[in-house]
């Protein structure tokens, strides 16, 4: 069955081992891997070589502010949900070198610094980051205004998913349709089932890829099973988040008492948005030598936690912590939609699970929807 | 290299640059004797005209800037820093002593006198002030950088913005930022280790989470933080109230938002 390549959409078996030489197959493409890895106390991406560099056995257990890691009773590979990166690290980069600037005697000369062009291969993308990097490619190429840098690494990149059996502590994927299962977005997508990887053809990529080692069509027994687990997982959610009319509903309780109770608990040290995956703000910085002869323009992410973030000529114009809970949960459920036609959550939890209180925007947002306008 | 200034317009126009010692352990001096490669750069667009950990020879005042290291401990440094503020178009206070007392504080919760028996064979050598304050607290400052010890890069960068007359670049987020763009799992959500990284400034880079280590708010207190809600997260984590408040009460205890939520979480133990 090896020889002929499965067509694109389709649904083939290979055994856990040959995920090694689709690996290999990558490298060889000139990929370089990026997937879930053991790192200190959770479960991190960063570069991949082999099978034995993903936590197998491993999984976590997620509350609002709290992650451990912990041992399965199974070898699974992918038995674990999101950690505290996500693959916006890799495609918008938290510290970005952009420009060079030099004063000459005939004038200043800027010039762009080249960027890091490696093409990745994403291994273990989970369907709500799959949907982030859409609402990222939105953010960055979606308009006239482009970002240069993330579409050159974003067009390159190999996208393996891997569909969740085992929700989190923190999940509600559901809630906003991203999941548990990838809908499209890749090139390669598994389900992990007992004793078989269960693929999903997405692209010509993903076929070549495959052709590197052997399968067969997936039977009535392994559909059946992920089938099974999806369903599953699809009731295992560990939040929930009724976006039933939930820009209005924001919008007619911007004053709401709710806001006042975030002011005390929040700390507005910004952790939500730089794990978010969707959050894109950043700031650009000027670095200049002592004579100030040379200055290197550098971008960084940004949270619109930090008190510079809003202020403008004048003075500020988020200066509480209240306006800002206000405006990070009102931009990502409410005018997300007005910018960019969708809500920009994605249901992943990481804002949950990493807020060191542990604030939970799906207990936010219920609070005023159960309390309604007050 | 062809300059549009003369050596002698540049020498005339460089500012003068003094820096001062009160109660600290020059730490944060070794800080601009640390930047290695950028001292000849900072030595030629300054003239450091009195830093005698670095220089024998010294200038008479006045001063474009005057760096200031430590707190305020005895009446002799009360006097001096006042002297020195009238001497000084720039003050800038750098690091945790001298921008919010220094660990030398914690001598603020008690009585300086029991200490005093306690250390020195003849206590009445001995001429203190009760508190150890920052500098802020006698003279108007200019400009804070802090930090236990300060970060190097800012001070060079603070040099700069001096030497071109640009603002200086120091953020006043919390080290959290810095933790999530070096990509550090954070130690308080993943091991409940007690951090005080979210209600601290960032600047050091984040060092001690990356050593599995919760910070120290070596940096004071970051633009709004909200202590009081942190420690009562550690309160849930099952920390006792006496170790929140030693916890606050560390290298920037004395400084306002530390000081105000050790001292709630000291009434919550009674």
């Amino acid at each position: 069955m090896a020889n002929t390549a499965p067509n694109i959409g389709s649904q083939i078996c290979i055994s856990k081992d040959y995920l090694q030489p689709i690996f290999e197959a990558l490298r060889k493409r000139n990929y370089r891997l990026i997937g879930p890895t053991l790192g200190e106390g959770a479960i991190v991406l960063d570069e991949i070589q082999e099978t034995w560099d993903l936590p197998m056995g491993w999984t976590d257990q997620q509350q609002p502010g709290t992650y451990r890691l912990a041992q399965r009773e199974d070898r699974s590979l992918f038995g674990y949900v999101v950690g505290p990166h996500s693959w916006k690290r890799y495609l918008y980069p938290p510290v970005q070198e952009l420009l060079e600037v030099e004063r000459r005697k005939d004038g200043i000369s800027a010039q762009p610094i080249p960027q890091d062009v490696t093409r990745y291969a994403f291994i273990g993308v989970r369907p709500c980051d799959l949907s982030a990097i859409a609402i990222q490619d939105r953010v960055f190429m979606g308009g006239p205004h482009q970002d240069p840098h993330y579409r050159a690494r974003r067009r390159e990149v190999f996208i393996l998913a891997v569909n969740c059996t085992r929700p989190g502590g923190t999940c509600f994927c559901v809630s906003l349709h991203t999941g548990p299962k990838a809908a499209a977005g890749f090139d390669l997508s598994l389900t992990e089932l007992e004793d078989v990887l269960l693929v999903e053809i997405g692209s010509e990529m993903g076929k070549e890829a495959i052709s590197a080692v052997s399968w067969r069509p997936a039977g009535a027994f392994e559909l059946q099973a992920a089938r099974q687990l999806l369903a599953e997982a699809e009731n295992h959610m560990g939040r929930k988040l009724d976006t039933h009319h939930l820009p209005d509903l924001l919008y007619q309780n911007l004053e709401h008492r709710r806001w006042d109770l975030l002011d005390k608990r929040c700390l507005s040290c910004g952790n939500c948005t730089q794990v978010c995956p969707t959050c894109f703000c950043s700031d650009m910085v000027e670095i200049s030598d002592l004579r100030g002869q040379k200055a290197k323009r550098v971008r960084l992410w940004d949270s619109c936690f930090s008190l510079h973030f809003s202020h403008v000529h004048g003075g500020n114009i988020r200066p509480s912590i209240r306006s800002r809970y206000r405006q990070w949960l009102t931009h990502k459920l409410a005018f997300w939609f007005d910018q960019f036609g969708q809500i920009g959550c994605v249901g992943c939890g990481r804002c949950i699970t990493w807020c060191p209180v542990g604030i939970d925007l799906t207990e936010e947002t219920r609070a005023i929807q159960m309390e309604g306008t007050k | 290299m062809n300059q549009t200034r003369t050596k002698e317009q540049a020498r005339e126009s460089k500012p003068r640059v003094a820096v001062f010692k009160f109660s600290s352990c020059d730490g944060c001096q070794l800080a601009l004797l640390d930047a290695e490669d950028e001292l000849l750069e900072v030595a030629g667009g300054i003239e450091i005209a009195y830093f005698l950990e670095a220089r024998r020879q010294t200038l008479e005042g006045p001063y474009d800037v005057s760096l200031i290291e430590g707190s305020v401990t005895t009446p002799e440094e009360k006097e001096r820093i006042s002297d020195i503020r009238g001497q000084s178009k720039f003050l800038v206070t750098i690091g945790a002593c001298a921008t919010a007392g220094g660990i030398q504080a914690l001598r603020n919760w008690c009585d300086v006198d029991d200490f005093i028996r306690l250390v020195y064979a003849t206590p009445s050598y001995i001429s203190t002030l009760k508190a150890s304050t920052p500098i802020i607290e006698h003279v108007p400052v200019d400009f804070e950088l802090k930090g236990c010890p300060i970060n190097k890069y800012q001070l060079l960068d603070l040099i700069t913005s001096l030497v071109i007359g640009r603002q200086p670049r120091v953020p006043t987020y919390s080290v959290c930022l810095e933790c999530k763009r070096k990509g550090t799992p954070c130690v308080l959500v993943t091991k409940g280790i007690p951090c005080l990284g979210p209600v601290t400034q960032a600047g050091c880079g984040a060092i001690c989470p990356a050593f599995n280590r919760g910070c120290y708010g070596c940096f004071g207190p970051m633009e709004s933080p909200n202590p009081y809600a942190l420690g009562e997260r550690f309160a849930e984590l099952g920390m006792p109230a006496s170790h929140i408040v030693r916890l606050f009460r560390g290298f920037t205890g004395y400084a306002d938002p530390f000081r105000a939520a050790s001292d709630s979480f000291q009434e919550m133990k009674r």
